[in-house]
């Protein structure tokens, strides 16, 4: 059964308020009252709980809401690195997107932009089904640096980096959206072509990079 | 006329040294920059008519630093408000470095750029507009090709007759923009560099500077502070993405107008030979090969030949007979005449050591150093055996310290400090005190060894297995994130000699000015305890620990002469086995266990300058019965199994 799209607006809030914020939330921040229809449908299906000022996601809601929130957070990956939307138009292109994104579909699309693990806004995307078994049937525009062959190339499309000081190392060595990169090597190490430059690095870095793939 | 102050910056790699000693050809001193270990040479020149003092920093990527050499650059910049500042790049490159360009033009600094390694970049087809670019970021622009002294007449005229003009920085978005506005206006300090400039980097979350704000503007730091974190809370990225982004942009827009991008691919036998070094095969075979180079040089030619003359001719036949003769004469006290030409004087003993022994194994090892360093192969090897480190706690990088330990442990633990994490540093130290024999050492080890291969594989398989297994139980048990690597492999190039010469003279110059104090040190205090009995007392409390690894009592004395210098105790245990005093199997085992055994005095103090006093000492207290437990078990195995040696 298909939720309605105010509905998984509230599973979204609630998920992000207790997963990310740590924050209990009352319905009165939600601008809401008990007998609204998209609330009654969600306590109807036994998706929420509210006990005295907090509600809280229950039972089936949980799944249901960190699926929503992984389908905004693609749609956005997708908006941007894909469709090349500017970050304005991002967000809210993203909100009415994840409504239509179906389950088949959104796995599609995680697998078409490489199992990001990052929104652009450096939020983390809940893992899918999908991203365990790093499906390749449809082959990605946008990867992972090491999901490409040795001789390979690609444009960088962003940086997932895993705090500040390792951006700040991979922009020291040239590596940043928008420039041509190749891979040269991949055993012992990674050795990569930026320019007129080569770096070394581990997987763990080059992971990070995430790439349009190049003829 | 004070001289004015020319300071040469730029990314590691692009020839900066070169063109500093080009333009200084009198008067280079070479000193630690206050509170760190980084060197800072400085110089004067006369260019043009005009006194310069030209200072050369270590490589810098960008104004936010990530390193203590990046910290040390910036604080020439900031603190000793060069007139100058001379800005090298690599042509080849000149999309990546531009973006430093644009900081430092930002920052208000007086900014030459020189584009080196013109040549290498012409070889590719690539073009470069010079005037072009001069009139695109609007600061003066030169060519040169350092190695070979070209460029340098319009370098010299552009330094002498600088002249400011307006030059272009980068554009920010809206909400930068009306953030530096208004924080432009409460800044009312005076600074080393643009008030716009620091604001940057104070939105970059920049420690040092926000320290600096805050010592500056007592009344207004609450608003500022009030005003960045606001501006940071509206970026979804870190703040040195966000600049990092636009620099580039503005950094490839003037790189695309001023630049025909190389048309082919360079695979000349230089990137051919590069490739090999970090093939998994060939590259095996190329870092056994080095190493073997590497042990002719400094084990045979150095350790051997040059010691031998050294040792036998200079000092046996001329200096210390006439050392001898001159003490006895002027001083009529036995006890004292010991002090300084005894079996353990500081003449006969100390000072022949230093010159005779350890000069020619470390110049030669300093020498071999800097040209493997200079030729660009470290990085390489570094990249080579990443992999492999990371099973050890460490990285490729560490690479570096390791092999410096061949040399000199000491050396090696200070350059420990350039290693990333807290982890690694602890766990380098370690192997380093515990694994790695000095070059002084190695030097007296294979010379006793020399002959048996069958006793130097033995030693040297036990010496390896250890290294390997105590970092992987130190990674294991030591907590600490997991090391990155990542490191720019520079093109293969060949050495200069002029330039290997003078970093082997101050590595050189550096071990004697720490060294040669400690051996004198040393003697002194062998003199010392020997007269009062305490020597005495302190190796019959080792004889039993000693025996206990069934080696005969007289190596007692190897090993406490071996905590003043690693070597004394190799070469204690030299004379006794030339005196026979030594089986086949006790050899190996007292050169193991002298092996593993506690570093050096010099080392030991400093791994715990280093490292601090606990963790220095919880190295000695594990090294030391650890190093006896390992020479216990090899001489029960070597006995059990009737190992002839």
């Amino acid at each position: 059964m298909k939720l309605s799209d105010e509905a998984e607006e509230i599973l979204e809030t609630l998920w992000i308020s207790a997963k990310e914020k740590k924050q209990n939330v009352d319905l009165n921040y939600l601008k809401l009252a008990r007998d609204d229809p998209p609330v009654k449908e969600l306590l109807n299906l036994g998706y929420i709980a509210i006990l005295g000022d907090e509600t809280q996601l229950a039972g089936r809601g949980r799944k249901e809401a960190e699926s929503i929130v992984r389908r905004h957070r693609l749609a956005e990956r997708l908006m941007l690195d894909v469709l090349d939307l500017k970050k304005e138009l991002m967000n809210e292109a993203a909100c009415k997107f994840e409504h239509l994104l179906y389950k088949e579909v959104e796995e599609s699309v995680c697998t078409l932009l490489g199992h990001p693990k990052v929104c652009p806004h450096g939020k983390s995307i809940p893992r899918g089904r999908c991203c365990g078994k790093m499906d390749r049937a449809i082959s990605p525009v946008v990867s992972s640096l090491i999901e490409l062959d040795a001789g390979q190339r690609g444009r960088i499309v962003y940086l997932h980096g895993k705090n500040d000081k390792e951006l700040q190392k991979l922009m020291a060595m040239g590596i940043l959206p928008g420039m041509h990169i190749q891979i040269i090597q991949k055993f012992p190490s990674y050795l990569l072509q930026i320019g007129q430059t080569q770096v070394a690095m581990d997987e763990k870095m080059a992971e990070d990079v995430y790439v349009r793939r190049e003829r | 006329m004070t001289p004015k102050k020319l300071v040469i910056v730029g990314s590691p790699n692009v020839g900066k040294s070169v063109i500093f000693n080009t333009l200084t050809k009198r008067y280079v001193t070479v000193s630690n920059y206050p509170g760190t270990t980084v060197e800072v040479m400085r110089g004067k020149a006369k260019i043009e008519g005009r006194e310069f003092e030209v200072v050369d920093t270590p490589g810098m990527y960008s104004l936010s630093p990530m390193t203590e050499e990046e910290r040390v650059s910036r604080s020439i910049l900031l603190i000793e408000k060069p007139e100058i500042v001379l800005q090298v790049v690599d042509a080849k490159n000149l999309e990546r470095m531009l973006p430093l360009t644009l900081q430092l033009i930002e920052a208000g600094l007086s900014l030459v750029l020189d584009l080196n390694f013109m040549d290498e970049a012409q070889k590719l087809g690539m073009k470069i507009d010079l005037s072009g670019l001069e009139a695109k970021i609007g600061i003066p622009v030169v060519a040169t090709v350092a190695t070979e002294g070209k460029g340098f007449n319009l370098l010299k005229k552009r330094l002498a007759g600088y002249s400011q003009r307006s030059a272009q920085s980068v554009d920010y978005d809206q909400i930068i923009a009306s953030s530096i506005r208004e924080v432009e206006n409460l800044l009312k300090g005076t600074y080393p560099i643009s008030k716009r400039s620091i604001i940057t980097l104070l939105l970059q979350e920049d420690a040092e500077i926000e320290s600096l704000v805050r010592l500056k503007e007592v009344q207004d730091y609450p608003s500022i502070k009030r005003i960045i974190q606001e501006t940071r809370n509206r970026y979804s990225h870190p703040m040195n993405y966000v600049f990092g982004l636009y620099r580039q942009k503005k950094a490839s827009q003037i790189a695309d107008l001023v630049t025909t991008p190389s048309s082919f691919r360079n695979l000349g036998p230089g990137e051919r030979l590069s490739r090999w070094m970090m093939n998994p095969f060939a590259g095996l075979f190329i870092a056994l090969l080095t190493l073997f180079g590497l042990y002719l040089f400094v084990g045979v030619f150095g350790a051997q030949i040059s010691v031998d003359f050294l040792e036998k001719v200079v000092f046996g036949r001329y200096i210390n007979p006439f050392m001898i003769e001159v003490v006895r004469r002027t001083i009529p006290w036995h006890f004292l005449q010991n002090l300084f030409v005894g079996e353990y004087g500081i003449i006969t003993l100390g000072i022949r050591y230093a010159i005779a022994i350890i000069l020619p194994i470390v110049a030669t090892f300093f020498f071999a150093f800097s040209i493997i360093e200079d030729t660009g192969y470290l990085p390489r090897l570094a990249m080579f055996v990443d992999r492999f480190f990371k099973k050890i706690g460490l990285n490729g990088r560490a690479v570096i310290p390791i092999v410096l330990g061949f040399g000199c442990d000491t050396m090696a633990t200070i350059t420990t400090r350039t290693l990333e994490t807290k982890k690694e540093r602890i766990v380098a130290s370690f192997l380093l005190a515990l694994a790695i024999p000095c070059s002084a050492q190695l030097g007296v080890i294979l010379a006793l060894l020399a002959g048996k291969p069958k006793s130097f594989s033995i030693w040297a398989g036990v010496v390896a297995l250890n290294f390997l297994f105590m970092g992987y139980l130190a990674s294991r048990v030591l907590p600490g994130e997991k090391p990155l690597f990542y490191m720019e492999v520079p093109p293969l190039r060949w050495p200069k000699l002029s330039n290997v010469l003078s970093k082997t003279y101050s590595r050189v110059e550096w071990y004697f000015k720490e060294v040669l104090p400690i051996f004198v040190l040393a003697s002194i205090l062998i003199w010392a305890g020997k007269i009062t009995g305490v020597f005495g007392l302190v190796i019959r409390g080792v004889e039993p620990l000693v025996r206990g690894i069934g080696l005969p009592s007289e190596a007692a004395a190897a090993f406490l002469y071996g905590f003043f210098r690693r070597d004394f105790g190799a070469a204690g245990l030299f004379d006794l086995a030339k005196r026979g005093g030594l089986s086949g199997v006790e050899l190996v085992v007292a050169v193991v266990t002298l092996t593993l055994f506690v570093p050096c005095i010099a080392q030991f103090s400093i791994t715990i300058k280093e490292r601090g006093l606990k963790t220095g000492l919880a190295m000695v207290a594990f090294i030391f019965p650890f190093a006896f437990l390992v020479g216990f078990l090899l001489n029960l195995a070597l006995n059990l199994l009737g190992v002839k040696l």
